[in-house]
């Protein structure tokens, strides 16, 4: 029997066991939806935004480890989801984005909703197709999903043309694909495997740095065997929070632009860096030429191009990184004994020394206002036996979760981490609650970012996606003013956001629940209500508006130069109240 | 330092585009780019003249390995290669000047592959610094139009002593 293309691409996804499609139609895919509508295996979730499918799609990626799966209409549905897929590129997500296409005999003309899909997603995916022939659209579809999910992960956009969708053929779904350019590398090389084995048991100051590739290739297990029989401290990214347990004694927490003092101070002077599934970000490093100055660099990673990119690499390994981890301590565990314990002993006490010396801190006076890191560790307090996912956003709010949130497993934490996306954070907790119905999802929000995708509240009450998402209202794009702070002499320039929503209303209006917390009494008890219904939650929360985010390397400096608290002259200035800013009540919108 | 990368590449469309677009998008310079269908018409070898030190020679090189689209890389630089390159030369000629540009194509072993009352079209291939001299002869008697292919390069094959034969081998 003949199939359409809408048949068989249906039928294929569910031979890719897609339970979840995150979509907004339009007029070349209607044929698509028409078929989806007639089938039940598939949920679609209809979205208000294609960046907001595109988002949901990436939570629901990093949640659950399968790919995220949107569909797309022509033209500006395509150009609306380019931010996801630009950021699905930056963080290595595993997505598969079908857009539709004006049909064959009209590309190139300027058709009406034609864009060219194809040169807008080159540059942000790591691959993609545009199928011109109905007979090679299965075998296309197959090979997307497979290019998405192996090697280093990543978008992969499929395009869809109207006739394709409609044309008819005999349909049959490959079990398996091959493409002659692309093998990746999963085995590391056993003598460079050996080599880093035997720098790491002579290390007097070693540290392992680990990004986002432990979690995508599931390595924490072996990265917590390393770390506890090498007793080495673990620095983690900002992409890799959960890959090691936060709490553990060896966990550094965060490393790098607002990572903790003594993580940083422990890369800057230590003698040997793991690097394990991380490329080194400028966010990262500091000052590239100043990197850890003083370590030799071991460099474990899937992707050969991260290797050397920014930083020299002593011992490189090309390789997924469970596998070359688990070959890693197979060595060690043979020729480890308690002089390794020994031998770093006096590198954990310095260690101690610096967390003891500058730990993170705030002020919370009981009666002033509240600190935006107050919400964030009490939201954590009260929220951490149940083994929350949080999502973040971008800016103050996202750094000050990175430091408070101490997550004890992999896959719990979605944030925009490469590409910084203001407005991820919202739609990313809906694709990570569609995957788990009865988990609890947070979403730490600001209130600039969340106001990039409130659309979306939509959808979440349309399809019952009970997320808590708190608001810290500073009223500004607090990073942006943080930066204006410290480099621009408290010059205000578009930071400060005169109009902010009644979040409370907002979500009220969309059917969602609105809650606030205005004082540090009431913070507890508003989590605590949020918590306890079974529906999305807006919980709005008027923050200090002049705190700022610590410790704090300023953009090209070196790891060890950290700022850790506002300067005495920006003390005295914020005092005085130089900025206008109105009473919250004069500026809220009010329906 | 210049480099000279072959690239094997799948021979469909927009792979060029994946191509230019990996050495725009992240900065690497392009001097010079050929491309014909190889012997297997299901792929194509590319020739880029590219230049950078070597750690921009080896981002290079592993970004384009990366590409999906890319089934081979070599830099040539790693070992010898020969290299060569073809340009057309239009030469608008006085008839005063027709004698000199036949000379100026005859030491250079350049053909001339069309001709009219006016103009001389000249063929000559050879490696940068060959094409460079008889542009730099011929651009006083009036270039009209120059059309150069870019370089392509193939690596040398290592030259294996030849192995001493015995003289005479008694077979039973």
């Amino acid at each position: 029997m003949k199939l359409t293309g809408a048949e068989i691409f249906v039928e294929c996804l569910k031979r890719e066991g897609v339970k979840t499609l995150f979509a907004l139609p339009g007029g070349v895919v209607l044929k698509i939806f028409d078929v989806l509508h007639q089938q039940k295996d598939i949920d679609v979730i209809l979205t208000r935004h294609e960046q907001g499918a595109g988002h949901m799609a990436e939570g629901y990626a990093k949640a659950t480890g399968k790919p995220g799966v949107a569909l797309v209409t022509s033209g500006p549905g395509m150009s609306n989801i380019v931010t996801a897929l630009v950021d699905a590129s930056m963080d290595s997500v595993p997505l598969v984005c079908f857009s539709g296409q004006v049909s064959t005999s009209l590309i190139g003309n300027d058709a009406f909703q034609e864009a060219d899909n194809m040169g807008l997603s080159r540059p942000c995916t790591k691959y993609n197709f545009l199928v011109k022939d109905v007979n090679d659209l299965a075998v296309t579809i197959k090979e997307a999903f497979y290019v998405a999910t192996t090697g280093r992960p990543g978008p992969v956009l499929v395009d869809i043309p109207k006739d394709v969708s409609m044309n008819k053929t005999d349909f049959t779904y490959p079990g398996s694909v091959s493409i002659r350019g692309y093998n990746p590398t999963y085995d590391g090389n056993k003598w460079q495997i050996k080599q880093a084995a035997e720098a790491i048991a002579k290390a007097r100051k070693p540290i392992l740095y680990v990004g986002g590739g432990v979690v995508f290739s599931g390595a924490s297990e072996e990265l917590i065997e390393l770390a506890e029989m090498m007793n080495i401290p673990v620095d983690m990214t900002l992409m890799a929070l959960g890959a090691f347990p936060g709490e553990h004694p060896l966990s550094m927490g965060m490393m790098g632009m607002h990572g903790t003092y003594w993580a940083n101070m422990a890369v800057h002077y230590s003698d040997l860096v793991i690097a394990v599934g991380a490329r080194f970000d400028d966010r990262v490093t500091g000052k590239v030429s100043e990197f850890c100055p003083h370590a030799k660099v071991i460099h474990i990673d899937i992707d050969p191009t991260s290797i050397r990119k920014n930083v020299n690499v002593d011992i490189p390994i090309v390789g997924d990184c469970k596998r070359v981890l688990r070959e890693l301590n197979q060595i060690l565990r043979a020729t480890v004994n308690g002089e390794q314990k020994e031998l770093r002993k006096p590198w954990l006490d310095q260690i101690h020394v610096w967390q003891r010396a500058h730990p993170l801190t705030y002020e919370q006076d009981s009666n002033g206002p509240i600190k935006p890191q107050h919400v964030i560790k009490r939201l954590y307090e009260l929220t951490k036996d149940r083994d929350p996912i949080v999502s973040t956003d971008v800016g103050q709010h996202q750094m000050w979760a990175a430091q408070y949130f101490k997550l004890t497993k992999p896959r719990r934490w979605l944030t925009s981490g490469g590409l910084g996306t203001m407005g991820f954070g919202f739609p990313a907790a809906m694709g990570a609650q569609a995957a788990f119905p009865g988990r609890l999802v947070l979403c730490v929000a600001g209130d600039g970012s969340v106001q990039m995708n409130t659309q979306e509240l939509a959808t979440a009450v349309v399809n019952k996606l009970p997320v808590k998402v708190v608001i810290i209202n500073n009223r500004f794009h607090g990073m942006v003013r943080q930066w204006q702070d410290l480099f621009y002499e408290g010059r205000y320039a578009s930071s400060y956001l005169d109009v902010v929503p009644d979040f409370v209303k907002l979500a009220e209006a969309y059917g969602a629940v609105g809650l606030r917390a205005a004082k540090v009494s009431e913070i507890d008890d508003v989590i605590q209500e949020a918590l306890a219904v079974d529906r999305p939650v807006f919980v709005d929360v008027p923050v200090d508006q002049y705190e700022n985010c610590y410790p704090m390397i300023p953009a090209g400096g070196c790891n060890h130069e950290m700022i850790l608290a506002d300067p005495p002259e920006l003390k005295k200035k914020q005092a005085v109240g130089t900025p206008v800013v109105g009473e919250d009540k004069d500026t809220v919108l009010t329906a | 330092m210049e480099h000279i990368i072959s690239v094997l590449v799948e021979n469909k469309f927009g792979v060029l585009s994946r191509v230019a677009g990996l050495f725009s998008g992240r900065g690497f310079n392009i001097e010079s780019l050929s491309v014909a269908p190889s012997l297997d018409p299901s792929m194509s070898m590319m020739t880029i003249v590219t230049r950078g030190d070597d750690r921009i020679i080896e981002q290079i090189v592993k970004h384009l390995n990366k590409l999906i689209d890319v089934i081979k890389v070599v830099d040539l630089n790693e070992s010898e290669f020969v290299e060569r390159e073809t340009a057309l030369i239009k030469i608008h000629t006085k008839p005063e000047d027709r004698a000199e540009a036949l000379r100026i194509a005859d030491i250079f072993r350049a053909n001339v592959i069309d001709s009219t009352p006016t103009t001389y079209t000249i063929e000559v291939a050879g490696d940068t610094k060959k094409i460079e001299g008889i542009i730099n002869l011929l651009q006083p008697l009036g270039i009209k139009e120059l059309v150069r292919t870019g370089r392509v390069a193939i690596a040398r094959e290592p030259v294996r002593p030849v192995a001493a034969q015995p003289k005479r081998v008694a077979k039973e």
